[in-house]
């Protein structure tokens, strides 16, 4: 049984969004508007997160994609009330849309702030209505999303080893955002295998976990930035 | 009893005034319809809600109001239970208070969910890990308990009421299920009561406990607190005495009770919302300043957007309405008159709307991770909604005093106060 994982090297990293504009296109991510957007209500499995590292003019803005965690221990999961959130045997986060009452405590509750919610009726134009995927199921308004890790591209890549007669092997499952990166920051993979790159990347000096102390157990794990002038 | 007794003369002769307030309540609760009903047509976008400010002035009323609820509980159980004898005019007001209170507030929670056509699926999918679940729970029972604990001493005064002939006679003979003030129903009845007003405080506490364990379980900076409970169920107390002194105040005027509603009531009661004013001062201090030495970053954000940021304004005035206004008021003799505890009152009332604004509100604006700065003004649909709750509750208040008489009446005469038997004694109110 495998236990996805995601490792985003931030020294690759260039904050081009390329990655955050993927996952949109993937998985059915509906457009605000700029209006709703200003007002916070704009959707982004993926987000780019910027900070600056001090006051002053010229000082370093740190980027860092944030998907989902996918929580070894989802506090968002334990908070829901109807369990309309779950972990699955993978270490996946789900999402079920038609069971979500619309109450957002699992996205009060995510030190992360992963979660998004459908203030309105998700709504497409006609000439956009055509290329939504047919992989991702669309949500209705007042539920819960967030990212799900491209579980339907997990569950085709066992399809076609299945298929082939073969197991699946590491780099069979290529989430939108990595598919996308021009710069090639981000892996996915199976944390338990110890032959992963992601498990290799893992162990990294590099390697930090976000906000690791609350004791979710993230399964993003991130590179940090090396001094290049070392 | 004669029909134009005092006590009576509500339930059976309403006037002009009357009609007035309800079809002002009704305007402004088919106002509120209407907002809610945008809502869900459009979706909770037509709050101002947004991310990360996920929960706004809907999750302040549903925590304002169960705490108003707790009204019932303190005066009528704890004042039964330790046998206070000043109790008896004002316990069955205070009971009211408790049940149409926690109508009004978990209401809200319905009015936040984005599905609300799916709300079921708290009954049929309901998951005992989440504190939601925990305050269904509570407070379905709190409602039931509360709803038996106010009928039991009803009963008397149904058969009163069907005795004297009040209409409609089969409403108040079906109520009365049979009173006959017999040794054997007395005996019967307080004994019912005696246990329910025992059962019912830990209920009560339990209530507004898992109330603040909706923040108090996540991990979010400055709802991660383990005062939070008892901090709640104080802060609960002290908005419900507040609340039961002003609705006596309005009784008391407009149905001419002066002759059981004195001063004296006015008084104790005083005494009782200074003591709970002291100990929301000081869990709040324990609270802040706990936060403040240990300077944890995350919850420093939040702690400085309260005193001295965005939520400064909000903050302070929580402060000078839950302490500052009504604690002077309150400790000295000379001000603690009907008047005097009134203002005071409809201070803490105030104030303990905005502390639970700022418990909900800053947290979420200031999450841990570094997102863009959004704010939170809530819209017309909110503000709307909110002064239908306030109607309803007042309306639900006003039917049930035009229904029921809102004194006790075999209580007073059980406490050996004169109750006279017709109007007049109301002479003699002054």
């Amino acid at each position: 049984m495998a236990r996805w994982g995601m490792v985003i090297d931030l020294d690759r990293c260039t904050g081009c969004q390329a990655c955050v504009v993927a996952c949109r296109q993937e998985n059915n991510i509906p457009e605000v508007g700029p209006e709703q957007a200003a007002m916070g209500r704009g959707i982004y499995w993926m987000q780019l997160i910027e900070e600056k590292e001090a006051a002053h003019e010229d000082a370093h803005i740190a980027y860092l994609p944030r998907p989902c965690m996918h929580c070894d221990n989802p506090l968002c999961v334990k908070v829901c009330p109807v369990g309309a959130t779950y972990k699955n045997s993978e270490g996946l986060v789900g999402q079920v849309y038609a069971r979500c009452i619309g109450c957002r405590y699992c996205t009060t509750a995510c030190p992360y702030t992963a979660r998004y919610f459908n203030w309105y009726k998700p709504e497409w134009k006609p000439e956009e209505k055509k290329y939504l995927s047919p992989d991702v199921s669309l949500r209705p308004k007042g539920v819960v999303e967030k990212c799900s890790f491209c579980v339907h591209r997990i569950r085709k890549a066992r399809r076609k080893a299945k298929d082939e007669n073969r197991e699946l092997v590491d780099g069979d499952v290529v989430p939108a955002c990595g598919e996308t990166c021009p710069s090639k920051a981000i892996f996915f993979g199976d944390l338990d295998d110890p032959n992963s790159e992601v498990s290799k990347l893992a162990k990294s000096r590099r390697a930090f976990r976000l906000e690791d102390h609350l004791g979710t157990g993230p399964k993003v794990i991130y590179l940090r930035e090396g001094e290049w002038s070392e | 009893m004669r029909q134009d007794h005092p006590l009576i003369k509500p339930v059976a002769v309403s006037g002009r005034g009357f009609y007035i307030a309800t079809l002002a309540l009704l305007i402004v609760m088919s106002w509120a319809f209407f907002a809610w009903f945008t809502q869900f047509m459009n979706g909770l976008g037509e709050t101002g809600l947004n991310r990360p400010v996920y929960w706004g002035i809907y999750i302040t009323n549903f925590v304002f109001f169960v705490g108003i609820s707790h009204a019932g509980t303190l005066i009528s159980a704890i004042l039964r239970v330790t046998g206070a004898e000043w109790r008896r005019p004002i316990t069955r007001a205070a009971e009211a208070i408790t049940v149409f209170a926690l109508m009004v507030g978990p209401i809200n929670v319905f009015f936040d969910l984005g599905s609300p056509h799916r709300v079921l699926n708290i009954v049929f999918h309901g998951q005992l890990n989440s504190p939601l679940i925990w305050d269904v729970i509570c407070i379905s029972i709190y409602l039931m308990s509360s709803l038996l604990y106010l009928y039991l001493p009803l009963i008397p005064d149904i058969a009163e009421l069907r005795n004297a002939g009040v209409k409609p006679l089969w409403f108040y003979r079906l109520l009365a299920i049979g009173w006959q003030e017999t040794e054997k129903q007395k005996r019967l009845l307080k004994k019912m009561i005696g246990f329910m007003a025992i059962a019912i405080i830990p209920v009560a506490v339990s209530v507004h406990t898992v109330v603040s364990w909706v923040f108090a379980m996540t991990i979010q900076p400055m709802w991660h607190s383990t005062i939070f409970g008892p901090y709640f169920v104080v802060g609960a107390i002290f908005s419900g005495i507040a609340a039961i002194i002003i609705a006596m105040a309005i009784l008391r005027k407009v149905y001419k009770l002066d002759r059981y509603l004195k001063p004296l009531h006015f008084k104790n009661l005083g005494i009782l919302l200074m003591v709970m004013a002291c100990l929301w001062l000081y869990f709040t201090f324990a609270e802040y300043l706990t936060t403040f030495y240990g300077g944890e970053p995350s919850h420093m954000a939040v702690f400085y957007a309260k005193i001295a940021g965005e939520f400064a304004p909000m903050f302070w005035a929580m402060v000078a309405f839950c302490f500052i206004i009504p604690f002077p008021i309150l400790a000295i003799p000379k001000f603690r008159t009907i008047t005097g505890t009134v203002i005071a009152s409809i201070s803490v009332n105030i104030g303990m709307w905005l502390e639970r604004y700022t418990i909900v509100v800053p947290s979420l604006s200031n999450p841990r991770l570094p997102i863009s700065e959004i704010n939170y003004t809530p819209s017309w649909v909110e503000w709307s909604i909110t002064a239908g709750c306030f109607a309803g509750l007042t309306l639900f208040y006003v039917l049930f005093s035009k229904i029921f008489p809102i004194i006790s009446i075999w209580e007073l005469k059980e406490g050996g106060i004169d109750v006279g038997s017709g109007p007049e004694i109301t002479g003699a109110a002054s």
